[in-house]
C-alpha cells in the first residue's frame, strides 16, 4: 500500500507550449497514438455501448454480442446490499447515505473540530447497531450483511480503531525505552511484511483456535480485527514519519515550559505531526477501501463478492464481466474522487503553512 | 533515525559510566519496571493464546509441529516447475508453490519495470494525447481493487476461443482458452556463423553502447564485461552451440510445442504487471519531476541537448528517489501475488491454504507463509538500507 500519489512540481517542458501539431514529429506522434487508441478502444466501446442491451429480462441478452446492462438493473439491489433481507434494506441504505453525508461534511476543513470527531465516534457504532438491528428488531446476523455498506463500514471502522493503536505504536517506536521500542518494531514489521490475505487467514483460522473452547467470535468481527491490526502497522509508520518531520526544538521547548511527556505529545507534537501526514493518511484510507475487497477471498460478502455472487443467479447466469465492470466503476468513483480531494487538501494545507 | 525524544530525567551530564550493567541500563532507557511489566503482559498474552491453540489442536487430535510435511500430499497441483504428483510429500507441494510464487513475482517485476518506466516517461511527454492516455491508464489501474482486476483478467483468459480457433499474433503467439502459447528459447547444437558474429559484436559494440548510453568512465569494467562476453561467444561458436526458438505449432484440436502458460498464470501475470506498471509509472514520473527546474535550466544554459540533459543531469538524480520506491513496489507485487489463491493459480499461499485445510494444520501452514514473506521483506530492507547508506556517504563525500 505504499503509494506515490503526491506531486506538485511544475512539469519541465522541453518545448515552450504543450502541443499536438507544433512540429512534424509531434503531429505524426499525435495521429499514430490516436490511431492506436481507436484500434484498442473501439471494440470496448462497441461492447459497452453500441451492442449493449439496456433493458428487459435475461432472454433479451441471449445471443447478444454486447454487454447486458439489463442484468445490472435487475441485480442492482443485490450487488449494493448483498443478502440483507429485502424488506429491511432501508437500514443499509440509511447507513450508506449517512456515511456518505458525514464524509462530505468532513471534507470541508472549516468543519474540522472536536465535535465532528465525537459525531464520527458515535456514528460508526450506531451504524453497526442499525445494521445489526440490536435496538430495533428484527436482528440481522452479520452473515447477511454485504455490499457497499459493508465495504464502507469495515474500512472506516478499521481506520478509526487502528488510529489510537497506531499513535501508541509510533510513539513507542520512537521512545527511548528499549523494550517498548523493540516490541513496536516487531509488531509493525511483522504485519507490514506479510500480505493482507495471510492476516485474514489468521483471523479466520487461528483466532478461533486461540480463544477459549466455549468462546465464539463473529466472523465479520474477526476479519475486522485483522484489518484493524494490519492498518495500524501502516498507519504507525505514517505517523512516525510525521513525528520525525518535527524539529527537536519543539519537544525541548515544551519540556522547558514544564509540560510532561503526554501533555507535550498531546498539545505540541501530535497536532503538528498529524497535520503533516493528513494526505498520507488519506491515501492509506483509499488503499484500504480498495483492499477490503480481499474479504471476498475469505467468503465475506463485500462489494466485490456480491458482484461475483450476483452472476451466479440461475436466471442471470455468467454475466461476470458486466458485474465486475459495474463495481469497478463504483470503486473508481469513490477512490478517484478521494484522491483528487487529497491533492486539493494537500495544496490547501501547504498554502496554510507558508 | 532522527534524534530520539528525550524524556524527563534521561539526560545525564558527564561521560557515561563504565560497566556492563550501566551500559545495559542506558540501552534500556527510563522506567525499566513499566517496560518489564509491558513485556510480561505481552508474553502472558502470547502464552495464554498459545496455550488455547495447543488445547484446541489437542481436542481436534492434531499434533503441533512440522512433522506432517513429509507425509503424502494426495492432492494435485495445477502447474509446477518441478516434477510433482499427488504421491509426493506436503513439503514438495509447498516447494512447488513457492517456486510458482517466485516465477510470477520475478517475471512480474521485470515486465512491470519495463512497461512502467516507458509509461512514466510517456506521461511527461509534451504530446497531450500521449500524456492523457497514460494518465487515464494510471488512474484506472490505481483506483480499482487489484483483486477485481485479477478477476477480470482471469475471466478474459478463460473466455478466449478454443485452440482450434486460436487468436494468433504473427503466427508465433497463440491465445486460447487452454492457455497462451509462446515461442520457447532453446539451446541447439548448430554450427553456424552466428557465434562469430556475436563475438565480434560483443567486443566492438558493448563498450561503445555502454559508454554512449551511460557515459561510463570506468572503461576497465566494460572491458572486463565485453571480454567475458566475447569468450562466451567464442566458446559457443567453436562448440557449435547456438540459441534458437521452438515455435508452437497448431494441430487439429490443440497446440503443441513452444512455451505454454496456463490461463491462470497468464491472468495473474498480466494483472500484476499492469497494476504494478501503473504504480511504477508514477514513481518514475515523480522521480524525474523531483529534480528541480533549476537543474533543467542550468543544463540548458550550458548548451546541453534535451536528451543529454535527461541522461546526464536528471536521471542520475532521479534514480536516487526512484530506487527505494521501486524496491517497495517490487515487494508489493510479490505480496500481491498471494491473490493468486482467488483465481486458482497454485502459488505458495494457495498451496499452503490447501494443506492447512486438508491436514487441519492451518497454524503451521500460516507460519510457513508468514515466514517466507517476512524473510523476503527483511532481506530486501537490509539491502535497501545498505544502499541508502552508501548513497548518503556518496553525498557526504561530494559536499
Amino acid at each position: 500500500m505504499s503509494d506515490v500519489r503526491s506531486f506538485s512540481l511544475p512539469l519541465p517542458r522541453r518545448l515552450p507550449q504543450a502541443g499536438l501539431f507544433d512540429s512534424w514529429r509531434n503531429a505524426a506522434l499525435t495521429l499514430s497514438s490516436l490511431a492506436v487508441l481507436v484500434w484498442l478502444l473501439w471494440p470496448l466501446l462497441r461492447w459497452a455501448l453500441v451492442d449493449a442491451v439496456w433493458t428487459g429480462a435475461a432472454q433479451a441478452c441471449s445471443g447478444v454480442e454486447g454487454a447486458c446492462w439489463a442484468f445490472i438493473a435487475a441485480k442492482l439491489r443485490f450487488i449494493l446490499f448483498g443478502f440483507y433481507p429485502p424488506e429491511l434494506q432501508w437500514r443499509p441504505a440509511l447507513v450508506t447515505i449517512g456515511i456518505a453525508a458525514l464524509l462530505l461534511l468532513s471534507s470541508r476543513p472549516r468543519f474540522w473540530s472536536t465535535r465532528l470527531l465525537v459525531v464520527w465516534l458515535v456514528a460508526l457504532p450506531l451504524a453497526w447497531i442499525i445494521m445489526a438491528g440490536s435496538i430495533l428488531p428484527p436482528a440481522v446476523s452479520t452473515n447477511q450483511w454485504g455490499g457497499l455498506p459493508l465495504t464502507l463500514l469495515v474500512s472506516l471502522i478499521g481506520l478509526a480503531t487502528a488510529f489510537p493503536l497506531a499513535v501508541l505504536l509510533a510513539l513507542a517506536r520512537r521512545a527511548q525505552m528499549a523494550i517498548l521500542r523493540l516490541l513496536a518494531i516487531a509488531f509493525i514489521e511483522c504485519l507490514r511484511g506479510v500480505p493482507l490475505i495471510a492476516v485474514l487467514y489468521v483471523a479466520m483460522l487461528i483466532v478461533p483456535m486461540a480463544l477459549p473452547a466455549d468462546a465464539l467470535l463473529d466472523k465479520l468481527l474477526r476479519a475486522q480485527i485483522g484489518i484493524t491490526l494490519f492498518v495500524s502497522a501502516y498507519l504507525a509508520e505514517i505517523l512516525r514519519a510525521g513525528l520525525q518531520s518535527l524539529p527537536l526544538g519543539q519537544t525541548e521547548a515544551a519540556y522547558s515550559l514544564g509540560l510532561g511527556y503526554w501533555r507535550t505529545m498531546q498539545l505540541v507534537i501530535l497536532p503538528q505531526a498529524l497535520r503533516a501526514v493528513i494526505p498520507a493518511i488519506l491515501n492509506l484510507s483509499i488503499g484500504l477501501i480498495l483492499n477490503t475487497s480481499l474479504l471476498a477471498v475469505i467468503g465475506i460478502s463485500d462489494l466485490l463478492n456480491t458482484a461475483k455472487t450476483a452472476a451466479t443467479d440461475p436466471n442471470w447466469l455468467g454475466f461476470y464481466t458486466e458485474s465486475f465492470v459495474f463495481v469497478a466503476i463504483l470503486y473508481f468513483a469513490i477512490s478517484y474522487s478521494a484522491s483528487r480531494y487529497t491533492l486539493w487538501l494537500e495544496r490547501r494545507l501547504r498554502a496554510a503553512v507558508s | 533515525m532522527h534524534a530520539p525524544v528525550p524524556p524527563r530525567g534521561a539526560f545525564r551530564p558527564g561521560f557515561p559510566k563504565p560497566g556492563r550493567l550501566a551500559a545495559f541500563r542506558q540501552w534500556l532507557g527510563p522506567s525499566p519496571f513499566t517496560q518489564l511489566a509491558v513485556l510480561a503482559l505481552v508474553l502472558a498474552g502470547l502464552v495464554y493464546f498459545g496455550g488455547n491453540v495447543l488445547a484446541t489442536m489437542d481436542r481436534l487430535g492434531l499434533k503441533p509441529g512440522f512433522a506432517f510435511l513429509s507425509q503424502r500430499a494426495n492432492f494435485e497441483i495445477g502447474e509446477s516447475l518441478i516434477a510433482y504428483s499427488a504421491s509426493d510429500s506436503y513439503g514438495r507441494a509447498l516447494l512447488a508453490g513457492l517456486l510458482n510464487t517466485v516465477t510470477v513475482a520475478f517475471f512480474g517485476c521485470m515486465l512491470a519495470t519495463i512497461l512502467g518506466t516507458l509509461l512514466g516517461i510517456m506521461r511527461l511527454s509534451d504530446n497531450l494525447v500521449i500524456s492523457t492516455a497514460v494518465r487515464t491508464y494510471v488512474e484506472l489501474f490505481r483506483n480499482t481493487p487489484l483483486l477485481l482486476q485479477l478477476f477480470l483478467w482471469s475471466a478474459l483468459f478463460h473466455a478466449l476461443p478454443a485452440p482450434r480457433r486460436a487468436i494468433s499474433l504473427f503466427d508465433s503467439i497463440f491465445l486460447t482458452n487452454r492457455g497462451v502459447f509462446l515461442p520457447r528459447p532453446v539451446v541447439v547444437v548448430m554450427p553456424s556463423l552466428t557465434g562469430l558474429v556475436a563475438a565480434l559484436l560483443a567486443v566492438g559494440l558493448v563498450p561503445l553502447i555502454a559508454r554512449r548510453l551511460f557515459q561510463v568512465r570506468a572503461v576497465l569494467r566494460w572491458q572486463v564485461v565485453s571480454g567475458a562476453l566475447a569468450i562466451i561467444a567464442i566458446i559457443a561458436w567453436v562448440s557449435g552451440l547456438s540459441l534458437a526458438a521452438e515455435w508452437p505449432v497448431k494441430g487439429g484440436f490443440n497446440l503443441s510445442g513452444g512455451l505454454s502458460l496456463t490461463p491462470e498464470f497468464a491472468g495473474l501475470l498480466t494483472g500484476l504487471t499492469l497494476n504494478s506498471a501503473a504504480a511504477i509509472a508514477e514513481i518514475v514520473r515523480s522521480g524525474i519531476q523531483s529534480v528541480g527546474k533549476g537543474q533543467w535550466e542550468a543544463a540548458r544554459a550550458l548548451g546541453l541537448k534535451p536528451r543529454q540533459i535527461m541522461r546526464l543531469i536528471v536521471l542520475p538524480q532521479a534514480l536516487r528517489v526512484i530506487t527505494p520506491l521501486m524496491t517497495s513496489s517490487y515487494l508489493d507485487l510479490t505480496k500481491n501475488s498471494s491473490l493468486a489463491v482467488a483465481i486458482g493459480f497454485p502459488d505458495l499461499v494457495s498451496v499452503a491454504n490447501t494443506i492447512g485445510n486438508t491436514t487441519g494444520q492451518s497454524l503451521e501452514a500460516i507460519v510457513l507463509i508468514a515466514g517466507v514473506y517476512l524473510l523476503l521483506n527483511l532481506g530486501v530492507s537490509l539491502l535497501m538500507n545498505r544502499y541508502n547508506r552508501r548513497l548518503l556517504a556518496k553525498e557526504a563525500r561530494r559536499a
